[in-house]
């Protein structure tokens, strides 16, 4: 689960990181009104987007009064924002964040990363922050420090002095610094994220240290343990189907094409919208019902799948093993039943109670095409469509 | 005698008492697999399907001599009950258990870096399909009857997948040594390489299936081990050449984000390994076939 700048700012604001003095705003006049109650005479005014890359998009603006905090406020409520790190739909502004212009003297990249290869956390940081962070962690590998954290052993203050005088940080502020990674490392850790990334950390003209923009990610499969980061999901960065679908026990993922599908199992998943490719047609979505799928949560997945008008066929993919092909076919047939499908419906059912799944839906005299095979079930899917497209 | 699972396999299951556990343990036993108890906090003394259930692995070690198990514990206790199976002696643990949080495995598999190696218990999963060893037993979650008895080992990241493969395969007329499930987590228990090394020391295991998908350098990892310490052939097959980019908020996962993590980069590097790729997931049974034949091996 992602959360916003300003939430992730709060949080490493708590563990000791220092940040600029800021306030939320939902209306361009409360946005104005922020910078009264800051102080100073210049003010950053940042749309607050799951993403990152927003100021090269004019999601972030110097301003230097209040109308000019309103007037560029007013042109981001509403507006939905592509970055390099959204899709083509981009995502909707509804909050706004302003805060104390910094003055910055050197800009400088820190982030922490679940590493799969080391399966620790690890540190990754540059003396050049910014944008071109990861053009340059391929141009220039040896300009990103990297080091990992033994879980037992915590982030040890050598590392993090390391660290600090890796990026070229006198002896003054290497304190400071330790102070900083030290206190991402444990918001890291007490909360279960799955990345804390500050881009840029500055250094300040006074020669202070200070991290301007902060993003955090969580793992969702620890959000049990921690309602408080649970409580800061914000809907509207979420894809609707998505999000829908997920609260409903399916793993849903939105793609170009036309065929909807229906699979059990991530792996079989990617496998089908693979040969679905080879077969000459494009997958309209990913879609894994998961282990264990009712009729209902099958119902529920035909609805998820024709919520997205680009469907014109739906193939069903089941190799059950703790699922149950019989409740497949029975949501299948339920699914007829209960929503409007005019489209071909391929199902190829596999594995535990086959027998009685196909027995299902060959007694249900519904129009369902049949395969036996998962090659013979992409084929028919795609030559159905080109049926329709010569049609 | 086939890799995990063989005659001496004595095996207790973790959360014996809940509804999942109780319904898997019923088709192990059904399968013939050699389950001796089981365990659930609180609940010792009592007895499911006919085998006795203990409050501590310890105790149910001592009670059993089990030397394998099952985790079928909720997420939030799984990393938990992982580490009890490790410290009771067990020597290969299967976790089924999908959602347990990533920094629970990490402190696993920190934790299991205190055993020395020759006292080490294996681990495959979490979220995953379990392991089955044809003729000898099963540990999981599978449907057995698409798993033939025969010399092909089998290796993969995705339950249903593997399910796939290996039922491709009995089409062919070829069987199975022992079937892998490695789990889908980021972090897991064991890798793709140290399975395939189970697999190269393997007498009743001819060669090796491995499927594998996009994200990860487990993938890679295996390619290197194959090219430099694997005499017995090995077919592969990666899915999720179709899938689209991920889109991750942050820099930070792109940059440490090592190279052969996509699809088509997994195939080149298993195929310069010398690994015989199928080209697509309908073909995994053929190609086995064919490298069978090449190698003059028998199904």
């Amino acid at each position: 689960m992602d959360i916003h700048e300003y939430q992730a700012k709060e949080i490493l604001a708590r563990f000791g990181v220092p940040v600029p003095r800021g306030g939320l705003a939902y209306s361009p006049e409360q946005a104005a009104y922020r910078s009264s109650e800051i102080g100073g005479d210049r003010w950053v005014v940042k749309a607050q987007i799951h993403s990152g890359g927003r100021g090269e998009v004019g999601g972030v603006k110097v301003c230097a009064s209040d109308s000019e905090i309103r007037d560029f406020a007013s042109t981001l409520f509403g507006r939905r924002l592509v970055t390099k790190q959204t899709d083509e739909r981009g995502k909707l502004v509804g909050r706004v964040y302003v805060e104390q212009a910094a003055d910055i003297d050197q800009e400088m990249y820190l982030g922490f990363v679940l590493d799969r290869t080391s399966e620790r956390v690890m540190v990754v940081a540059s003396a050049e922050g910014g944008m071109e962070i990861e053009e340059l962690s391929e141009s220039h590998p040896e300009a990103i420090l990297r080091m990992t954290i033994d879980p037992a052993a915590g982030f040890i203050d050598y590392q993090a002095r390391e660290l600090a005088f890796g990026l070229g940080l006198d002896a003054g502020q290497v304190a400071e610094a330790v102070k900083i990674f030290k206190a991402c490392y444990r918001a890291f850790r007490d909360y279960d994220a799955t990345m804390v990334e500050i881009n840029p950390l500055i250094v300040t003209g006074a020669g202070k240290l200070m991290a301007l923009d902060a993003k955090m990610s969580f793992d969702n499969n620890a959000l049990y343990r921690h309602q408080e980061i649970s409580e800061l999901r914000d809907m509207s960065q979420e894809d609707p189907i998505e999000a829908g679908a997920a609260d409903r026990g399916l793993a849903y993922v939105s793609l170009s094409g036309n065929i909807g599908c229906m699979i059990n199992g991530a792996g079989l998943a990617m496998a089908t919208m693979d040969m679905i490719k080879l077969a000459g047609g494009e997958p309209a979505n990913f879609l894994d019902i998961g282990g264990g799928a009712s009729p209902d949560r099958v119902l529920t997945a035909f609805r998820t799948v024709l919520a997205d008008p680009k469907v014109e066929a739906i193939l069903v993919n089941i190799f059950a093993g703790i699922n149950r092909c019989d409740w497949v076919a029975e949501g299948v047939v339920q699914a007829y039943g209960k929503l409007d499908i005019e489209i071909p419906v391929i199902v190829r059912l596999s594995g535990t109670n086959e027998a009685q799944g196909k027995k299902i839906l060959a007694e249900s005299n519904l129009p369902i095409l049949t395969a036996d095979t998962l090659a013979e079930a992409a084929r028919i899917a795609v030559e159905t469509m080109k049926g329709k497209a010569a049609a | 005698m086939a890799i995990l699972i063989n005659d001496n396999t004595k095996v207790l299951i973790q959360g014996i008492s809940g509804r999942i556990g109780q319904f898997h343990a019923k088709d192990m036993i059904e399968y013939g697999t050699n389950v001796v108890g089981g365990v659930t906090p609180g609940k010792g003394g009592q007895t499911v399907l006919d085998r006795p259930v203990f409050n501590t692995m310890k105790g149910a070690v001592q009670e059993t001599g089990a030397n394998a198990s099952i985790v079928f514990v909720p997420p939030p206790f799984a990393a938990d009950a992982i580490m009890e199976a490790a410290d009771a002696g067990i020597k290969f643990c299967t976790c089924v258990t999908d959602g347990i949080p990533a920094q629970d495995m990490m402190r696993v598999k920190r934790f299991m870096r205190r055993y020395r190696v020759e006292d080490k218990m294996i681990l495959t999963g979490p979220n995953c399909a379990g392991t089955i060893s044809p003729g000898y037993g099963m540990m999981g979650i599978m449907p057995p009857a698409i798993f033939a008895k025969g010399r092909v080992g089998v290796v993969g990241r995705s339950g249903t997948l593997g399910y796939e493969a290996a039922s491709q395969m009995k089409a062919r007329g070829i069987g199975v040594s022992t079937s892998v499930g490695i789990g889908g987590d980021p972090i897991n228990g064991s890798s793709f390489r140290d399975i395939l090394a189970l697999f190269e020391a393997d007498p009743d295991t001819d060669a090796v299936m491995m499927i594998g998908e996009i994200g990860g350098p487990q993938e890679a990892e295996a390619a290197a081990f194959i090219r430099d310490h694997m005499k017995k052939p090995v077919i592969a097959y990666v899915a999720g050449l179709s899938a689209p980019k991920g889109r991750q908020m942050g820099h930070a996962g792109a940059i440490i984000s090592a190279f052969g993590e996509t699809a088509q980069a997994k195939v080149d590097i298993l195929a310069e390994a010398g690994v015989t790729v199928a080209p697509n997931p309908s073909a995994m049974g053929e190609t086995v076939a064919m490298v069978l034949e090449k190698h003059s091996l028998a199904a």
